[in-house]
């Protein structure tokens, strides 16, 4: 009887450890298979010519990834640029000002913000933001715009990641000691000037973290951005011009891909690059909010 | 002066909170205001006629029944995995070792790839494997991308938990394994709230089922058919030239974000449960 419970807790244990080093092997088996199916197309071409150029002729075998680099980059800019001011203010406000009933008021909008699906905030963007930029902004600006544009995929994308930087940012803000804060306002300093003084100061670097957390979010995004954006391989030379980002080009042509094997190598090549700079921005963030957290635990 | 500017940033920073809770609001009611009257008791209950794409009849139960399937496969291995690994680096591992730092490390960045990249990771996986777009690859993609999500939150919540229960099983005699079972109990609320969560990112997700589950008009019947998902029924259906497709797809809009909300403010319920349970 002993015997037996003795190794039940071991068989459990040993699985647990399995479970547990599996868990760290995918993310590497996800690097590594990305890797193995973009080869062909990395040995095909130079890297450096994929990356620069910008002719994109599948059917040619002209592979340049530089217009959907170009606007992954623009449309998740925007989108950080749109998103950054709203939620700095929100979570100061939340943190320092609002009352206990707004702040519980306001953790299921938040909630329900992160909870919506890409879908969902696609079919919103077509049909209020691509009108909106259409007929009321584009027109001051350019002589014709279908809506489909590099900015409509950042406002779109603006409020996908806002709920991810004010949850990241109260984190942040929740560090700092309260004797601090109290500190400063006993010395006869008003809230915004301890907000500003004391709390922004303490968070430059948590800032920064979830800021680069939610531009990797941005560059991954693939639904929402794809149904508003209108997905010409173009490089974009404002914001009124359609743009194609990467997910956008996986998401795409995943049909027709099987045919030609350098296709299908260079769609798995832009996952590839996607995986890199999202487990590269992640890992430093993540890193540096593990930092943050712990520098007030004693 | 330094009141004027406390009164000034105030007042835009409660615009900045006004203007977030606004874009929610616009967001449901765009959803609502186009999908309610496309929506009817046949969306729920028929299959699409005539094709999904061009057919004029029916509604999405395929699309409906689909996600569920999905849904259910993927959580049900998720939980299996997740449990134990959460239960692993909390009571198994010394608080603060470096092996368990590393696994959260790699469940955060697990949690960050992008959905779009386990969809290719797993269409990359079932073609190695011979398998066709299907049930089980849906499962399966889906399955890794609600993994950390459910991970990371049970474990947030399982590291609030006192460690006197444990102690006082453990000094009984207890061996670790019986000492879980017990914990378990006490941590449902918290595995329910992980699941919901997962649950809600998972059903709505469509860059994972894109390449890997595909799209049917009926229920699949075996784990090699093809399934249809509500993202991607809403996805593909706007892409129509038909009118009433396109309506079936603002009704699923509707159907999607309707459970999304249950969902959410389920979760919330059990969450605050869990948090009274504490005390």
């Amino acid at each position: 009887m002993r015997r037996l419970r003795a190794v039940k807790d071991k068989t459990v244990r040993y699985f647990m450890l399995g479970i547990a080093i599996f868990t760290i092997l995918l993310l590497i088996v996800i690097g590594l298979s990305l890797f193995f199916k973009a080869l062909p197309i990395m040995k095909e071409k130079n890297l450096w010519v994929l990356l620069t150029s910008a002719d994109w002729k599948p059917f040619k075998g002209d592979f340049g990834f530089l217009p959907f680099i170009l606007s992954t980059f623009y449309v998740s800019f925007i989108a950080i640029i749109i998103a950054l001011p709203f939620s700095i203010l929100t979570s100061i406000y939340l943190n320092s000002y609002a009352s206990k009933n707004v702040r519980r008021f306001f953790e299921p909008v938040v909630d329900l913000l992160s909870g919506i699906p890409p879908v969902i905030y696609g079919v919103w963007g077509t049909l209020t933001i691509v009108p909106l930029i259409a007929d009321k902004i584009a027109p001051g600006f350019v002589e014709f715009s279908t809506g489909y544009t590099v900015l409509a995929g950042g406002v779109v994308l603006a409020v996908m990641i806002i709920p991810l930087l004010i949850s990241i940012m109260l984190e942040v803000f929740r560090s700092i000691p309260k004797e601090m804060t109290d500190a400063s306002l006993a010395m006869g300093a008003t809230k915004w000037q301890t907000v500003k003084k004391v709390i922004l100061r303490r968070s430059v670097s948590g800032i920064i973290a979830a800021t680069v957390l939610a531009l990797s979010r941005a560059f991954g995004e693939t639904m929402a951005v794809l149904m508003v954006c209108g997905n010409i391989a173009q490089i974009p030379h404002s914001i009124f011009d359609a743009c194609y980002p990467l997910p956008a080009l996986i998401a795409n042509n995943y049909g027709e891909m099987l045919s030609m094997p350098s296709y299908e190598s260079a769609l798995m090549f832009s996952a590839f690059l996607l995986f890199i700079i999202v487990v590269l921005f992640n890992g430093l963030s993540r890193f540096t909010l593990n930092q943050i957290e712990r520098r007030y635990q004693f | 002066m330094k009141h004027l500017e406390e009164k000034i940033f105030k007042v835009i920073m409660i615009c900045a909170a006004i203007i977030i809770f606004g874009v929610l609001v616009y967001i449901i009611t765009t959803v609502f205001y186009r999908g309610l009257p496309a929506l009817s008791l046949d969306m729920i209950t028929k299959l699409p006629g005539g094709g999904f794409y061009l057919g004029k009849e029916g509604g999405v139960l395929n699309a409906i029944v689909g996600s569920l399937y999905i849904i259910i496969g993927s959580l049900a291995i998720s939980i299996f995995i997740s449990v134990p690994l959460v239960m692993y680096i909390n009571f198994y591992l010394p608080a603060k070792s470096i092996f368990s730092s590393l696994i959260r490390f790699s469940l955060d960045i697990l949690f960050g790839i992008p959905s779009i990249v386990y969809g290719a990771f797993g269409f990359a996986l079932m073609i190695f494997l011979g398998v066709r777009a299907s049930l089980l690859g849906g499962i399966l993609t889906v399955a890794m991308l609600i993994m950390p999500i459910m991970m990371r939150s049970f474990d947030e919540i399982t590291r609030l938990l006192s460690h006197d229960l444990p102690d006082a099983l453990l000094s009984l005699g207890a061996t670790k394994y019986e000492m879980i079972k017990v914990i378990l109990r006490q941590l449902m609320p918290g595995l329910v709230t992980a699941i919901l969560l997962a649950v809600g990112r998972g059903i709505g997700d469509a860059a994972t089922v894109l390449f890997t589950a595909g799209y049917t008009d009926n229920i699949p019947a075996s784990l090699n058919q093809p399934a249809a998902t509500l993202p991607l029924s809403i996805f593909f259906q706007l892409g129509s030239p038909v009118e009433e497709v396109q309506n079936r797809a603002y009704a699923s809009a509707i159907i999607l974000t309707v459970i999304i909300l249950i969902l959410s403010f389920s979760a919330r319920y059990f969450g605050s449960k869990f948090s009274k349970h504490k005390i």
